[in-house]
């Protein structure tokens, strides 16, 4: 059973609640297993809106201010939903040296989308990220989950268009 | 809480030079205090947790080449303990500057202006520019609460109004958003301060905000500041031990 201060919250009580209420009830609502409450929920849902850590805090009983502190230091929260597609860009400093800037303008510029914003049809989400771990391969970027080492802005462009294009099939 | 009761364990230190007598596991900055000695220090408030923050409370300890912020450090037997030296002097100048060069603190439209304890700090180490080139961020002023002020733009993310709101009002309802120089002080979930369901409108954020961040409105910053803390600081100032 959904805990009741879901539908307070103004959640569903669908199966995705159902399965964070029980990885919260697995961490015995521990105040600190918060991060990996976290992260299950963004696995579930995609992002963490408003209702979700208020009801996080809620179970926890954490105070939200403390919740929304924790989610906004680390940089794989997102609090705003996504788009369909997601390309992040490594800003590290090797990234950055190797001409990271030059992809996140070339994409910026193509599908009229700012850094850390989606684009309005709902369609593309930019990001730019801290250091990946894969400098040699600098500049790196991550196109749906699949890292381009030795990313040039045409190879970057090429390969969103191309997973635009098969959606549109 | 038993060993709150027993006999603490007393200890000997120097500090500058004069020999004073220590409870075991005090930290050197209420040492110091204590016996008159003023240690300057932005994020330390008696009262609440310390997290040596600021780095304005440095002092060395003789046999290590390390500084030491002095609000965490807790006192040992036959320590000897410097609160001003040259290179003290140097470093906290530069901690000030760069404080002030994190946001548009402009004195002469602040409220604080007069009471406020970064522009004591930086008047009394004798900070008349700036080495480091300024942020000029522009974050929203909030004005939704019907008694208090929030400008972010003064604040120099001393953590004092966080600590106070959860350890002494207990409600928590002030933390800090993202991180390093972007880090913000939000109410509950970043909501304006008027719509935050959890705060009781106690006032002690705006009493301890050593700048001028958080505020009563229509009052002088001088009235709202928490007295005992004002001349607590202002009487342990002296010529002598600063600047």
């Amino acid at each position: 059973m959904p805990d009741a201060g879901a539908q307070q919250a103004g959640l569903k009580a669908d199966r995705r609640l159902m399965l964070l209420e029980a990885a919260i009830r697995k961490y015995q609502y521990r105040k600190d297993a918060l991060l990996e409450v976290l992260h299950t929920a963004q696995e579930l849902y995609g992002y963490l809106d408003r209702d979700l850590l208020i009801h996080i805090s809620k179970l926890l009983r954490l105070p939200p201010s403390h919740v929304y502190g924790v989610a906004t230091f680390y940089n794989l929260f997102k609090l705003k939903k996504p788009g369909t597609h997601v390309v992040t860009v490594c800003m590290g400093t090797a990234c950055y040296v190797k001409g990271a800037e030059d992809l996140v303008l070339a994409v910026e510029r193509e599908f009229n989308v700012k850094r850390g914003g989606t684009t309005a049809d709902g369609k593309l989400s930019l990001f730019v990220t801290r250091c990946i771990g894969a400098c040699a391969m600098a500049p790196n970027a991550i196109v749906d989950g699949e890292t381009i080492g030795k990313a040039t802005p045409e190879v970057v462009l090429k390969k969103i268009r191309a997973i635009m294009e098969a959606e549109k099939d | 809480m038993a060993e709150v009761w027993e006999a603490s364990k007393m200890i000997e230190l120097t500090i500058d030079g004069k020999k004073v007598t220590a409870k075991e596991g005090d930290t050197i900055l209420k040492v110091a205090r204590e016996n008159n000695i003023y240690i300057p220090a932005l994020c330390y408030l008696e009262g609440v947790s310390s997290f040596g923050g600021c780095r304005v409370c440095l002092v060395e300890i003789k046999g290590s080449p390390r500084v030491f912020a002095s609000c965490v450090t807790p006192v040992a037997e036959g320590m000897e303990i410097i609160t001003n030296s040259e290179r003290l002097k140097r470093y906290r100048k530069w901690a000030v500057e760069l404080l002030l060069s994190e946001r548009p603190h402009v004195c002469s439209v602040c409220v604080a202006n007069g009471s406020c304890e970064l522009q004591q700090l930086a008047t009394d180490l004798g900070v008349d520019h700036l080495r480091v080139e300024r942020e000029w961020t522009n974050y929203e002023l909030d004005l939704t609460h019907e008694r208090f002020a929030y400008d972010p733009n003064r604040c120099i993310l001393c953590t004092r109004c966080i600590r106070i709101c959860d350890e002494i009002e207990g409600v928590h309802t002030i933390d800090l958003m993202l991180r390093g120089k972007n880090s913000k002080v939000i109410f509950d979930l970043n909501d304006k301060w008027g719509f935050a369901e959890s705060c009781t409108s106690c006032g002690k954020c705006s009493a301890v905000c050593p700048v001028g961040a958080l505020y009563v409105k229509g009052k002088p910053h001088s009235e709202s500041k928490r007295k005992e803390l004002a001349s607590f600081v202002t009487s342990r100032r002296s010529e002598k031990t600063i600047g």
